[in-house]
């Protein structure tokens, strides 16, 4: 048999470091490397605001800080984005859980906001405020419901592609809702405010109060659901695989469509939160691209509802510092973007550090041995 | 040739790799693989046998150690670089596209100028592969499509790739798990034209009887260390599991008789569909018993997994199909209770208890993300009228688990997919008896386990059976099956071909009837002509 020489192969040929998974972690050290990572993103963040704008990094950071810290009425702000967006990823959460890749929470939000929206301008004033908020309740969990139910029917029963179908759902919603507000609108430019009979009342002097505490019960409570309840078992397990699910006896087809119904009627209940607690107005924007986002949300947070918690708050705080910075130092809002993004792209890498670790290469001492011993 | 004979085709020095900080696969391990001798690498699941073949044929980098080849020494980053140094593995799992032919399997991946130019000549490729097949006696056609091929093709066409390729220092890490006696003997003879022509050839396996059988060397590992070698002229089945477990070993697997056995299962006309609309498994009939074991040999897609899962409950029969069970207590009468069209929890409901140890562990019998307490908790999470799940009870049964079995786990909530093959097998195998069955089904039970724990699963079973519990055991390892089943269904492509007699039953004969397509009268008549050779030998 012909063969190639056995000579040495290239150098010797062994990789500078290794990725090795670490078995565990403690808390002290995620908290360190997530620390660290900040401060890498902070530092060289700094290098580039000084290279690229001349400002002073320091004030650049305090002004991002201050964008959502400074004023009690900016904190409030920022609780209600970071509510608005957490709302959906909550949402999500069961049907991720199940592996059930459900793309079209902006279509059930959109859906939830839009029947809250006709209750207001055809209800608003008509009926005891009690009766109408009761009508927007039911008739937005019923939207959503619907909209999250349709591609769990189909899967369940067809096997059909959930990814694509709820995806395309969302642009019947939109059609839908771009279809009523061009009826709605009449000569105006865009709906407007709807009447305030169907708005949130005013707590603690604001009038989104009650959009944080809503959502911060669903947090608590979704948690519980998938962590210590029959339901939320059964979610695990289908999530995990179909096979043992049916093996432990457990009907697929009704988790799919039972999980995938909860999931929608919460994203409706978002779309309500969305229009009488913080818009009050319909668009086919008023979901605002949070459906998608909140698909992140939950990812990251590998569904428990607190850790979405603290990354919706990331992202909306770098957003809003963001936007602050590009306004105070009329800088290109790409520029405001990129320092954002810097420290979101650091905070997200350092999850690799926690699971896995390098190990440098270790050969070096022997290989010189080596080398020495054939001198 | 006497020269090619004594030489060392490749030894390893010192040689250490480490996974993460707690698991080191392979420690100091020196090993010297030479020509024309055929070498066994023996050890228990876990004792770093494949890791160490994987970092000779490139998959694997080591963390320390060195390789020489041909007395030089070498680095291998990449199965190419092994290639050209002549090092070819054979994997237990076949790497193979199943729309592709055998020619076409074979040249993917090879780059054209390490393959006579530019231009691939499919002709050129076909004759080559002919005259490797000539020369050793393959039966492989270049032309033939991968998915038209028997499990025992596709392994000859894993060798006769990387023959091709021109390798002479073969490995062959579990050749013979998915192979007939037949297929094996076969294998066996290649092994050995091999060796005749200067070839280095290591097998990696656990089964001892082959060992002895085809190696001229043995090298034991365990627990990633290297043992020793010994030549296999003076080792003994009992001398080599010595060295392998660090102890002495009982090899004998116990047969009680039945005591009083009664009729619990009776199967007939079983009939299952597959994907494609072709019967997987074709009118099966058979009864089983309570207070034995009855044993199911056959190849991987005979049907055996299609029966298990028609039985219970996870599979739908095809229209005639029967499948009464008949409980203990005679509560049910002479007929029985039909379980067909029946799910899962309906026959539970029942009060029909089933207990399934099925072959895929971790996609099918057990929650991977979850710990020994969520797995604990699959089949009676729904007991009781609350919504919310009840962790106490779980929490027991896995601590009575944990302690009755030796699971080895970090914690009751260690997802299970981190534990070793073995533990999850014991978590599995625990959860279903604890259930306190009437008839225990188990699929490749002792697959991938060590030694102990496979005469432990081995004992746990006869316990059962001495309960009066009816044992189905599906099993691979035929000389298993003639040690410990009372009867042996034998499957061949979804059809029964013969129900033997344990105690009388050879392996040579079971082996005819897996491959037998034939009536099963006619080979019942070979099985029980071929016992009587068997016995006067």
């Amino acid at each position: 048999m012909t063969k190639t020489e056995p000579k040495v192969l290239k150098s010797r040929g062994e990789p500078l470091v290794h990725i090795a998974k670490r078995d565990s972690v403690s808390i002290g050290k995620k908290i360190f490397i997530r620390a660290a990572a900040i401060l890498c993103a902070m530092i060289l963040n700094a290098v580039f605001i000084v290279i690229v704008t001349k400002l002073n990094p320091f004030e650049v950071y305090a002004r991002i800080f201050a964008a959502s810290f400074s004023r009690p009425m900016l904190f409030m702000q920022l609780l209600r984005d970071l509510t608005s967006l957490l709302c959906i990823g909550v949402a999500l959460a069961p049907a991720f859980k199940m592996r059930f890749w459900n793309i079209g929470a902006e279509g059930q939000v959109l859906m939830g906001g839009f029947a809250t929206a006709l209750c207001m301008i055809y209800l608003g004033g008509k009926i005891p405020t009690g009766l109408l908020f009761l009508a927007m309740i039911v008739t937005s969990v019923l939207a959503g419901a619907i909209w999250g139910l349709i591609p769990a029917f189909f899967k369940a029963n067809w096997n059909t592609n959930e990814t694509l179908f709820t995806l395309m759902m969302n642009y019947v919603a939109i059609q839908i809702v771009a279809y009523t507000v061009n009826i709605l609108r009449g000569e105006r430019a865009s709906v407007g405010s709807i009447n305030q009979a169907g708005w949130f009342p005013n707590i603690w002097g604001y009038n989104y109060t009650l959009n944080i505490l809503i959502v911060a019960v669903l947090t608590v409570l979704m948690y519980i659901y998938l962590r210590s309840t029959k339901h939320g078992y059964e979610i695990a397990v289908v999530g995990e695989s179909e096979r043992t699910a049916k093996y432990a006896g457990i009907n697929v087809k009704r988790v799919t469509m039972r999980t995938m119904l909860i999931s929608g009627a919460l994203c409706g209940l978002c779309g309500l939160i969305l229009v009488a607690g913080d818009k009050h107005t319909l668009a086919t924007n008023t979901a605002g691209g949070n459906g998608f986002t909140a698909i992140i949300v939950a990812w990251l947070a590998k569904f428990n509802t607190f850790y979405m918690a603290l990354i919706s708050f990331l992202l909306v705080f770098l957003e809003k510092g963001a936007r602050e910075i590009a306004s105070a130092y009329a800088l290109n809002e790409y520029i405001a973007g990129i320092i954002s993004g810097m420290i979101l792209f650091f905070i997200l890498g350092s999850e690799f550090f926690i699971q896995y670790r390098l190990v440098p290469r270790r050969r070096s001492d022997k290989a010189d041995q080596n080398g020495k011993g054939e001198e | 040739m006497s020269e090619i004979a004594t030489s060392a085709a490749v030894r390893l020095v010192g040689i250490t790799k480490a996974f993460g900080t707690k698991v080191v696969a392979n420690k100091n391990v020196s090993l010297t693989i030479n020509r024309g001798e055929i070498l066994s690498v023996l050890g228990e699941n876990g004792s770093g046998k494949t890791t160490l073949m994987n970092i000779l044929s490139g998959i694997y980098y080591p963390d320390e150690g060195q390789i020489f080849v041909g007395g030089e020494e070498v680095s291998i980053a990449s199965p190419r670089d092994a290639l050209r140094l002549g090092i070819g593995m054979i994997h237990q799992h076949f790497k193979l596209v199943d729309v592709f032919t055998a020619a076409e399997n074979i040249v993917l991946g090879i780059p054209p100028e390490e393959d006579g130019g530019r231009r691939l000549d499919m002709k050129a490729v076909a004759r080559r592969v002919r005259e490797i097949c000539a020369r050793y006696g393959f039966d492989i056609e270049p032309d033939q499509k991968v998915y038209e091929m028997t499990v025992s093709q596709k392994q000859t066409l894993e060798i006769v790739k990387v023959l091709y390729r021109g390798a002479d220092i073969l490995i062959l890490d579990e050749p013979t798990a998915v192979l007939t006696p037949q297929e094996t003997e076969k294998l066996f003879g290649v092994m050995r034209e091999m060796k005749k022509d200067g070839c280095a050839v290591v097998i990696i396996t656990h089964k001892l009887h082959e060992v002895l059988s085809i190696s001229d060397r043995v090298a034991i590992l365990r627990k990633g260390e290297y043992i020793g070698d010994v030549k296999t002229s003076e080792a003994t089945e009992l001398s080599l599991t010595e060295m392998m477990v660090g102890k002495k070993v009982a090899l004998d697997i116990e047969r009680p008789e039945p005591v009083n056995p009664s009729l619990r299962l009776s199967v007939k006309n079983l009939t299952v569909y597959g994907a494609e609309g072709v019967p997987a498994l074709k009118d099966a009939a058979f009864d089983l018993y309570g207070g034995e074991i009855l044993g199911i040999a056959g190849v991987s897609g005979c049907g055996s997994k299609e029966l298990l899962e028609a039985i219970a409950g996870l599979q739908t029969p095809a229209e005639g199909s029967e499948v009464r069970f008949h409980p203990s207590d005679g509560s049910a009468g002479k007929e029985g209770v039909s379980l067909i069209g029946l799910t899962p929890r309906q026959i539970k409901e029942l009060g029909v208890h089933l207990s399934f140890v099925p072959e895929d562990r971790l996609g099918m019998g057990l929650v991977g993300s979850m710990g020994m307490t969520g797995n604990m908790m699959l089949k009676s999470y729904e007991k009781g009228k609350s919504f919310f799940t009840d962790t106490q009870s779980p929490k027991k049964l896995a601590e009575d688990v944990k302690d009755d079995f030796g699971v080895v786990t970090p914690s009751l909530s260690t997802p299970v997919r981190r534990l070793s093959g073995g533990n999850v097998q014991k978590v599995l195998v625990g959860r279903e008896i604890a259930s306190a069955p009437e008839v225990l089904m188990t699929a490749y039970a002792v697959r991938g386990l060590d030694i102990g724990t496979s005469y432990q699963i081995y004992r746990l079973l006869n316990e059962q059976k001495k309960k009066g519990v009816a044992v189905l055991y599906v099993g691979e390892d035929l000389d298993v099956l003639v040690a410990l089943c009372d009867r042996i269904l034998v499957l061949c492509a979804g059809q029964i071909t013969g129900i033997v007699d344990g105690r009388e039953a050879t392996k040579e004969g079971i082996g005819l009837l897996m491959t037998k397509l034939t009536d099963p009268m006619q080979a019942e008549n070979e099985n029980g002509a071929e016992e009587k050779g068997g016995e006067k030998a």
